[in-house]
């Protein structure tokens, strides 16, 4: 036994820290190409699942990518976050899936309680109906353990039973980089590649891949609703309300979900360099922030992923 | 807060340190990582608000660190952890993933799958409880898997008053455990998750500790091993085919370098078939590269036809792994239902998958005394056991102590899909080990 007295002196410089998050990413990737016969990838034009593809890139060009890529839209996203998407998607010369949260209620699979309900949390029903439409054994999805305790719970491959439902006590075990994609019919597999990703490794391999983002991620000039301490974005299509004082801010968004739902930081970071120092010394978390779907409860996000949610 | 930027900038130019917890029930595992995040001030404002939110509603005055970790709402109504949390921080020496693991016997399968992937384990002792049967379980456990450094943290001192003699009974007991399972490279450190005590600020109640707090102890530990040494293993995940000019198309293998590292013009030899050619070129996506190193995903083409496939290993004709269709190795059972000598297994190691049964059960090892039980007939759940597995075809491995990324396997259930057991495959007599290995056998 060692009485602990060791000085803590710089190691030699292994591999660095970002190649070795890209090479696990990419071994993930390429698992899953092998183990199911019908994946998608979740893309939605933020910043983990835009990292997403620029790791698929690096998991199979020159090849075509081995599965289309899926977007579930709650028709409440931001116009230049879907642009975004379109665009990037056809650059890639890869297919683009989009289900919309509209189509679910047209078909009555989901009810709105109130017409002005947000639509954020129906989108696991249109992913649960778009993974049935496609049959798709294996999501691959860009969310990260650092983001919120119950996503630090979650495994690599993390097995659905056939309702889509995530059961956090009876996870399977998960041993070296041994992944376990075995699924019976009508089950499927969510996977997360970004897993030990945080939010400043996604800006640094931003910064390093000179990745093409979203305007809103960068500070920007925005007419906001002032309601408390929340500052609330709104559209053409989700109008201010009669009552709010709306003030034009510098801001930026750190997460880019709904626009019910996802909230602005005030930020003069115009560049991914201004961004990462301002990252380095934020005191709140990424979706603390910048959610309104996570302040309802203490839960909401896992009670969100038992049901489907990503 | 901090000067946190400083931090990340010289952290990301030396190791990450991969380390896990374990212990038994209660000992403070949450609550140490909880303290060690906080006292760093590495836990966000808003997450903070939260806890001070519950700690009001209970009415209680101090919050409850371990909340950091447990996030699960079973985990929060019943005060246990269920499942591995990971966290992520960066001190100014070093960046740290964290996985904060179980300690419940229920749920022993998710500690190690926390401490597989782990460059060091941080067991907790309770210092007024002594070294449980438990805890001797992940302790021998994080030393089979290799877990390179082991280190002890008697907890809640304060219990015992801070007394260097209630500590050094403990320690006692555990130096024994230690020397008797062969565990090398073991650390020891008293502490007090609740009040801070030696976790990242030195405890002003122990003045007779003379070594380091945790933290500081862990930003100091030697580097996770890099597999540069060991012979290069290359287990092929794709084939992909390329067209060149000419309407030809090249086949490319696409995987990770396990270990060792590969270049054109290098021999090797396709396993488990021994068919050998040569590199004719190495490659990434930015184009190709002088060198594979261990640990990248690249992309290999070689000179001859052959037929290379998902599973197969690409290693050195003059240091190839071992070939054959049965292995010995000790294996950790999962599932609840145990093992009742039948059942139909897959066997998943490196990039294979093949179908295989536990042929024999060598002896099941009592993790109290140590003492093996020759034979049983059947295996309970985390049952730790040396086995014999038989395969339905030929596969390509090392002896788990040789090569962590060639000789471990997992079971899996044929009819459940169920993940039932992690496997380490057993050195023959006189095989060598690597220098990542535990070095020991148990004689086991
Ligand atoms: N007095 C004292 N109590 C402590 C100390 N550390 C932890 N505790 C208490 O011990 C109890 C269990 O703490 P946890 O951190 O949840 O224990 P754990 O090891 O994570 O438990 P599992 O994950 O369920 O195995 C809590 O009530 C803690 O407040 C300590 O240093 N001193
Ligand atoms: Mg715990």
């Amino acid at each position: 036994m060692t009485i602990p007295v060791l000085s803590a002196k710089p190691a030699p410089a292994p591999a660095r820290h970002l190649d070795n998050l890209e090479s696990e990413a990419i071994y993930i990737l390429r698992e899953t190409a092998a183990e199911f016969s019908n994946p998608a990838l979740l893309f939605s034009g933020g910043k983990d699942s835009t990292v997403l593809l620029r790791l698929a890139e690096k998991a199979f060009r020159p090849s075509k990518f081995p599965f289309p890529l899926l977007h579930v839209d709650t028709g409440e996203n931001f116009p230049e976050v879907i642009a975004f998407r379109d665009r990037i998607a056809k650059q890639l010369g890869e297919r683009l899936i989009v289900r919309t949260v509209q189509d679910s209620i047209d078909r009555g699979r989901v009810k709105l309680k109130t017409p002005n309900q947000s639509r954020n949390a129906l989108q696991s029903v249109t992913l649960l109906d778009a993974i049935a439409e496609f049959e798709f054994d294996a999501c691959i999805g860009g969310a990260r353990r650092d983001e919120e305790k119950a996503r630090a719970k979650e495994r690599i491959f993390s097995y659905r039973n056939s309702f889509g439902q995530w059961d956090p006590r009876h996870q399977r075990p998960e041993l070296w980089s041994l992944y376990n994609g075995r699924l019976d019919k009508g089950e499927h597999m969510r996977i997360f590649p970004l897993s030990n990703w945080t939010e400043i490794d996604i800006w640094r391999y931003i910064e390093r891949e000179e990745m093409e983002l979203p305007s809103l991620y960068y500070a920007h000039e925005r007419p906001l609703a002032v309601r408390g301490k929340n500052l609330v974005p709104f559209s053409d299509l989700f109008p201010a309300r009669e009552d709010d004082v709306i003030e034009t801010r510098v801001v930026r968004f750190r997460t880019v979900g709904d626009i019910t739902c996802t909230l602005p930081v005030e930020s003069n970071a115009a560049t991914v360099e201004q961004v990462i120092a301002e990252t380095m010394v934020a005191s709140l978390s990424e979706r603390g922030a910048t959610r309104l779907d996570d302040q309802t409860s203490d839960a909401s996000m896992e009670e969100r992923k038992r049901a489907g949610y990503f | 807060m901090a000067p946190l930027d400083q931090k990340m900038d010289t952290a990301d130019d030396i190791g990450l340190l991969r380390f896990s917890t374990a212990g038994s029930v209660d000992d403070g595992k949450s609550s140490l990582i909880g303290r060690l995040l906080y006292d760093s001030k590495a836990v966000s404002t808003d997450r903070i608000a939260a806890l001070e939110r519950i700690a009001r509603r209970k009415g209680e005055d101090v919050i409850d660190l371990s909340l950091l970790m447990d996030g699960l709402t079973v985990e929060r109504e019943q005060g246990i952890t269920i499942d591995v949390a990971y966290s992520y921080f960066a001190t100014a020496q070093r960046k740290f993933i964290i996985a904060d693991t179980p300690g419940h016997e229920q749920y022993t399968r998710n500690m190690v799958t926390g401490a597989s992937t782990a460059d060091a384990a941080v067991i907790l002792v309770d210092a007024a409880r002594g070294l449980s049967l438990q805890t001797r379980r992940h302790l021998y456990l994080s030393h089979l898997l290799g877990v390179p450094h082991l280190v002890v943290a008697v907890n809640k001192m304060d219990l015992v008053g801070f007394d260097k003699g209630a500590y050094d009974i403990v320690v006692a007991s555990i130096e024994a455990f230690a020397d008797a399972i062969g565990a090398k490279r073991t650390y020891i450190v008293p502490i007090s998750a609740k009040h801070g005590d030696n976790v990242v600020n030195a405890s002003t109640n122990m003045p007779w500790y003379e070594g380091q707090p945790l933290l500081a102890l862990l930003e100091a530990l030697p580097p996770a091993i890099v597999m540069h040494q060991a012979p290069f293993r290359f287990p092929v995940q794709l084939v992909r085919r390329v067209p060149v000019h000419g309407g030809e198309q090249i086949r490319q293998y696409l995987g990770r370098v396990e270990s060792g590292h590969i270049k054109a013009g290098d021999e090797i030899a396709v396993m488990p078939a021994g068919r050998v050619t040569r590199v004719r070129a190495v490659s990434d996506f930015h184009g190709p590269l002088e060198r594979g190193e261990s640990g990248r995903s690249i992309a290999i083409e070689v000179q001859d036809e052959l037929d290379i496939a998902r599973g197969d290993v690409l290693t050195p004709p003059l240091l190839p792994p071992r070939v054959d269709d049965e292995f010995t190795a000790t294996i950790c059972w999962f599932s609840d239902d145990g093992f009742n000598g039948q059942g139909r297994y897959l066997v998943k190691c490196g990039t294979r998958t093949v179908a295989g049964r536990v042929a024999e059960i060598i002896y099941r090892l009592d993790v109290a005394t140590l003492a093996t039980e020759p034979n049983p007939e059947t295996l309970r759940c985390n049952d730790i056991a040396r086995v014999r597995i038989a395969l339905a075809e030929s596969l390509a491995f090392d002896a788990y102590d040789a090569n962590r990324a060639t000789g471990a396997f997992i079971l899996i259930d044929a009819d459940t899909n169920a993940t039932v057991a992690a496997g380490m495959i057993a050195l023959r007599d006189g095989e060598a080990t690597a220098a990542g290995g535990s070095g020991f056998d148990v004689g086991l």
